[in-house]
């Protein structure tokens, strides 16, 4: 599997041979998890192990849950409480399923964050990176499915508003969206589909998930210096690299149970503070809440989304040469959805030709401000569609597309990059000295 | 890279949490020194028991508690009435029986009645379902040291009137300080002295609108110590491991690393 020279598994009991002639998985499962890891890698990979037991945490919980739990607009607001007040333990499964979902998102967008420093996306790993993006599209259904099922007021209006969304679409935009919704508005027929495909998603998210680590093992663990393992031969590889298990496994565990205070801390003393009060207010179809907002992780994208409005040149511009077929609505579709695209396209837009930040003097800059830029998105996007917050909206939508369309692929050209080590051994050891034996 | 992203990373979360509570007007709350507030904070049962009476006495005339189940009324972290209570305080609402085809005395095992006025809320989840804190700047942060302001936001409804009224379309409103838009249908519920606590705890006007409200964070939020306390029990548990963890990380790098350079 993996594309690194190191020792494969070897049956030696007769048992062993026997299976392994039949059913090769113990060589598979020696070969993944002791996979030749670059022995250099910071804290900032520790995300994929938190990243891998969130969808196992919001798998068994969801499972649980949805033992409990009826879809019907009847019946689902009041079988939330019947969660909440008669199952045991069901308060605590309920609240873990609820912020697993904020967890999730945090650690994605750290994950995303550190392959875009880094240069994770660069070839050979950009399916990998393309993979990943699947996962985070796949993540963003899921969610905005799950946070529709409690029935309440967010769910209802949120699920009118971003299927609206669909509704934008020229053409087959209001047909697509009644057959999304199974009828004309947001009903009965919504909230059966969206639970059964809230419960199918993460099944494909886990099937992603396997393809995301089939590619990287293929072709190796990107580190913090980006240079490439030396492949030669097992010696010089194991220069460079420590297997997984037990190395990078501990490491790992060791992360994700400092996250996971802080998780539990969340939960067990405020489980509602990423939530929204008017979710607890059952979904009325007569009253419009003053402001439907998104759940935070959304909220980037949400500005983005909103951000260009008919007054925008851009959407001026794009209305007249459609002829009115791209509008303002349509055009916020299109950014919010390009947005993302861009993202995607980023191992073809970024022509460096080092792959670490770390040695880029001038994108370190540009990148500190896209994170920067991010959470100011976050923010706007919480905030009413008014001045000021609808032009920082738009300055941040911008910098987004700047960064990705115009800044990396000339920055990788005008440039000078320092000099990154020659070897991941080298690097190690510039931080590290071996004992004294 | 570390330090930079990290603060980034906290001031997103920080920023993004509260976020969603940038909706509703402009009302003014005032923070309430619960007794249940915190993460070391518990439930009054002396106070949910007053609130309990409010609730029954008062505010039950029109509002309902649909989805209270009235035996949690017995239940250890709530008000934790006796049995026998229990089944009296039940027994005074009636319920539809459709094999008899005539109203019977409620039981433990039903909820609480639906209102008598359908245009009242159901309190069951009102002091989860408002927010009184929103800032600074709509972002929420300080519930991290004020909690979301559910309660507060009841107690401040509750002692908001002015006294004002006005007539619109045949409505009555009341102007109320802490409601958005500063005029609310519902008349003034509580005055002061509308009930008579056999504690003999003031009933001034404060303490019945704390009172009342306390009990209905309870409603709303019946496992709120058993949630703290797994709460303390995840966390301590974690950090253990955590710890643990980390020394064994330690001892099974040290080889590797050797000792640290300097600089």
């Amino acid at each position: 599997m993996s594309g690194i020279p190191h020792d494969h598994y070897e049956p030696k009991t007769n048992a062993e041979k026997w299976l392994d002639s039949r059913l090769p998985i113990v060589g598979l499962i020696y070969n993944t998890i002791m996979i030749p890891t670059p022995k250099n890698l910071n804290w900032w990979w520790i995300w994929g192990i938190v990243l891998a037991f969130c969808l196992v945490l919001q798998l068994a919980t969801g499972i649980i849950l949805a033992m409990h739990y009826t879809p019907h607009v009847d019946m689902a607001f009041a079988s939330i409480e019947h969660i909440m007040r008669d199952v045991n333990g069901g308060h605590m499964i309920r609240y873990v399923h609820m912020n697993g979902a904020s967890l999730f998102f945090f650690a994605v967008y750290i994950h995303i964050f550190r392959g875009l420093f880094y240069g994770s996306y660069k070839a050979p790993r950009e399916i990998t990176w393309i993979v990943g993006m699947l996962i985070y599209l796949a993540m963003m259904a899921t969610g905005f499915l799950g946070y529709v099922l409690p029935w309440g007021q967010m769910s209802f209006w949120g699920a009118t508003v971003i299927t609206g969304l669909f509704g934008a679409i020229p053409f087959i935009g209001e047909p697509l969206q009644t057959w999304l919704l199974g009828g004309p508005a947001v009903d009965n027929a919504t909230l059966n589909r969206f639970f059964s495909l809230h419960y199918l998603l993460p099944f494909v998210i886990a099937a992603l998930v396997v393809v995301h680590i089939w590619a990287f093992h293929t072709t190796g663990n990107n580190n913090p210096t980006g240079v490439e393992v030396r492949r030669g031969s097992k010696d010089e590889v194991k220069k460079d690299t420590l297997p997984f298990w037990p190395y990078f496994v501990i490491k790992d565990l060791v992360g994700l149970a400092i996250v996971l205070v802080i998780f539990f801390a969340v939960v067990g003393f405020m489980p509602n503070y990423f939530g929204h009060p008017d979710n607890y207010i059952e979904a009325n179809a007569l009253a419009t809440p003053a402001h439907i907002v998104p759940e935070w992780y959304y909220l980037p994208f949400y500005a983005i989304l909103r951000a260009f409005t008919s007054d925008v040149w851009v959407v001026m511009f794009a209305s007249w040469i459609t002829g009115g077929i791209v509008d303002a609505k349509f055009f916020g579709v299109l950014a919010m959805f390009g947005a993302i695209f861009v993202m995607a396209l980023v191992p073809w837009l970024d022509t460096s030709r080092v792959r670490s930040g770390r040695f880029r003097p001038q994108f370190k800059w540009w990148f500190y401000l896209l994170v920067i830029d991010f959470v100011v998105l976050m923010w706007c996007g919480a905030m009413p569609a008014e001045p000021p917050y609808s032009i920082i909206s738009l300055i941040g939508a911008t910098y987004w597309f700047a960064y990705f369309l115009v800044i990396l692929p000339i920055l990788g050209l005008i440039e000078k990059p320092t000099t990154p080590p020659a070897t991941i051994e080298e690097d190690f050891n510039a931080h590290y000295s071996k004992p004294a034996e | 890279m570390l330090k930079k992203l990290s603060i980034a990373a906290i001031a997103a979360l920080s920023l993004s949490a509260g976020s969603a509570m940038a909706a509703g007007g402009e009302s003014h709350i005032h923070d309430v020194d619960f007794s249940f507030e915190g993460p070391f904070g518990k439930f009054d049962q002396m106070q949910l028991q007053r609130g309990l009476q409010v609730y029954t006495e008062v505010c039950s005339a029109c509002h309902g508690m649909r989805y209270v189940p009235l035996r949690t009324l017995g239940d250890a972290g709530g008000p934790q009435l006796p049995e026998d209570q229990v089944i009296a305080y039940a027994a005074q609402f009636d319920i539809y029986d459709a094999e008899k085809d005539e109203d019977v005395p409620r039981s433990p095992a039903n909820f609480f009645p639906m209102g008598g006025d359908p245009a009242a809320p159901d309190l069951s989840l009102m002091a989860k379902a408002r927010a009184g804190f929103h800032g600074p700047q709509g972002t929420g942060i300080n519930q991290m040291v004020k909690g979301m302001g559910g309660p507060e936001y009841i107690v401040s409804i509750l002692t908001g009137y002015t006294g004002e009224e006005k007539e619109e379309a045949g409505t009555t409103f009341y102007e109320n300080t802490a409601f958005p838009g500063g005029w609310i249908a519902m008349a003034p519920p509580l005055y002061g002295e509308d009930v008579e606590y056999a504690d003999g705890h003031s009933t001034d006007l404060h303490h019945e609108a704390e009172d009342v409200s306390a009990f209905l964070m309870w409603a709303a939020e019946p496992k709120m110590m058993a949630r703290k306390q797994a709460g303390f029990v995840g966390v301590l548990m974690l950090t253990l491991l955590a710890s643990l963890l980390y020394l064994t990380n330690k001892k099974l790098w040290a080889p590797i690393k050797g000792k640290k350079f300097e600089g």
